[in-house]
């Protein structure tokens, strides 16, 4: 905020001092600048001839699409089944390797502050960084396609994800209370059990379920390089351009992923 | 007093969940669905066991990436997947800042944020790829589908918790532009955007990560991007190649979490 003088006397006020300003602009200048060549390039390849065709084919294929092939529910079954099967099988599994690299990454509990901390962060961010399809594209080049495959992707994309919101949850305890459970002459176990377990209780609950529900969400589409799950009758549908299966897939999936986000925030609600 | 002295007696830790039955019931319910969820999983071990020898290169491979032989490949695809980022996450703002004010209970009526919502869950519910296949069969191949997926999944993401922080703000402040006679536009300008600017930068900068991070899949169904390159090379078993693609996301994904760090720590 600066106040200045203008020539007549009179305060003018205005919400920050010149050089505060051309920097903003400036920065706005580039901002644009960047984007505009960003756009450039995209616009360059693509073909806009058929872009202007698109409402007619969006058309198209919404009328191909509706009804929906409601008979087709029948066959969605196991694999919904097998969808919510790799989605909590594989939060699971992921939470057994997140724990102990939350612990070891956690400033305040690590044992070696670079030779525990470093690689534990490290397993977070390459954890984090690829996508579980990429995990399952690369499972099921080595062990096969099919639900495990699917699971294991889930649970490696898992770990850097609950690790790390756990990890910032043990950095944030009351180092009040671990310091009581040390006065009693408790050993590191116990205190970890007594001290630092019970603070961090409930948001690694939290933590787990909200990621069960967005694992919900990309099991749905592991299917569609191999890995099992609703995903491979939706690629097989769309191999074959059946658009009312389809149609009725996408509405399943739609229904699964709210039901999962109702019940995880219902979850989270009663915890917190 | 003396009687608890002369008997002492044991301390037990409390459990979790108070009611017993709730508990117990909980933990047979969840023991069984894991039982049937364990028993419905095959697993081909001896296929399993054959890929081992595969895992192990794939492995082996991180300590000798290929960045050479196809790098001009590489290049592409990540310049397109950057360049998917940007334009995206710059579109996806512009849009979810309206839909974010009206999917806000405090200051949109009822029919705007019913809308809002509903744009909300909808582009929430449906996965990135799934989104990408229909763009893809409506737009074509090509980094206009990935751009158009990528911008719609940021509004669901944005908007969502835009809204969210606009319904945590102060009503005071915003009552007090109000008392000055200011209208729609300036109460928003002056009341709203200067309690939400902090969390909307850095929730922008957390998205910018996140849509780079997807614009790695979106390949794999022709919507442009590394994942195409990523895919080819994973079907060809050209593991150090794939090495070298999955060495460089994961960089610019810490450069990209280091550079939101300091900016959140500089606005907030």
């Amino acid at each position: 905020m600066a106040v200045s003088t203008d020539k007549s006397g009179q305060k003018v006020w205005r919400l920050s001092d010149r050089n505060a300003q051309l920097a903003r602009w400036f920065a706005w200048f580039v901002a644009v600048a960047v984007i505009m060549y960003c756009w450039q390039t995209i616009s360059e390849q693509t073909t806009w001839f058929f872009v202007m065709d698109a409402p007619n084919i969006a058309g198209d294929i919404a009328s191909r699409a509706m009804p929906p092939k409601w008979p087709y529910i029948n066959e969605l079954w196991e694999p919904l089944w097998d969808t919510i099967n790799i989605a909590t099988i594989g939060t699971l599994l992921s939470l057994f390797l997140a724990v102990p690299v939350a612990f070891l990454a956690a400033r305040n509990t690590t044992p070696h502050k670079y030779l525990c901390r470093w690689p534990a962060l490290l397993i977070i961010v390459s954890s984090r960084s690829i996508n579980s399809l990429i995990w399952a594209l690369l499972l099921v080049a080595i062990i096969g396609p099919g639900i495990f495959a699917g699971t294991i992707a889930i649970a490696l994309r898992s770990i850097g994800f609950c690790a790390k919101l756990l990890y910032e949850a043990i950095e944030e305890i009351d180092e009040k209370q671990v310091e009581a459970i040390k006065a009693t002459g408790a050993s590191p176990w116990q205190v970890m059990a007594y001290g630092i377990v019970p603070q961090i209780m409930p948001s690694f609950a939290g933590i787990t379920v909200f990621r069960w529900d967005i694992n919900i969400r990309e099991s749905t589409v592991l299917g569609l390089v191999g890995a099992g799950g609703i995903g491979l009758q939706m690629q097989a549908s769309l191999n074959v351009l059946a658009w009312p299966q389809v149609s009725l897939i996408l509405l399943v999936i739609f229904a699964a992923v709210i039901l999962s986000e109702m019940v995880s925030a219902k979850v989270r609600g009663a915890i917190i | 007093m003396s009687a608890t002295l002369s008997a002492p007696r044991k301390w037990r830790k409390p459990p979790l969940i108070k009611n017993p039955f709730l508990r117990w019931s909980l933990l047979l319910g969840s023991l069984a669905y894991l039982l049937l969820a364990v028993g419905s999983l095959e697993v081909n071990w001896s296929r399993v066991y054959e890929g081992l020898d595969r895992g192990g290169r794939f492995i082996l491979a991180f300590t000798h990436p290929d960045f050479i032989s196809r790098w001009s490949d590489i290049y592409d695809g990540m310049m397109e997947s950057v360049i998917m980022t940007i334009t995206s996450t710059a579109a996806g703002i512009i849009i979810s800042i309206p839909i974010g004010l009206g999917a806000a209970r405090n200051i949109a009526p009822l029919p705007v944020y019913i809308i809002c919502r509903g744009i909300i869950a909808v582009s929430r519910a449906l996965h990135e790829i799934i989104v990408a296949i229909l763009m893809v069969a409506i737009f074509g191949f090509g980094p206009l589908a990935g751009f158009i997926t990528l911008s719609f999944a940021t509004i669901g993401f944005l908007s969502k918790l835009l809204a969210e922080d606009i319904e945590d703000t102060d009503r005071s402040q915003a009552e007090a532009i109000k008392a000055t006679g200011a209208a729609w536009l300036q109460w928003i300008n002056y009341g709203i955007q200067p309690q939400v600017m902090p969390r909307l930068i850095g929730l922008s900068m957390y998205r910018l990560d996140i849509n780079f991070r997807e614009s790695a899949i979106l390949g794999l169904v022709g919507a442009g991007g590394i994942g195409a390159t990523l895919n080819t090379a994973f079907d060809r078993y050209e593991f150090d190649t794939a090495a070298a693609i999955i060495i460089i996301i994961i960089t610019i994904v810490m450069c990209l979490e280091y550079l939101s760090g300091v900016i959140r720590a500089k606005v907030q």
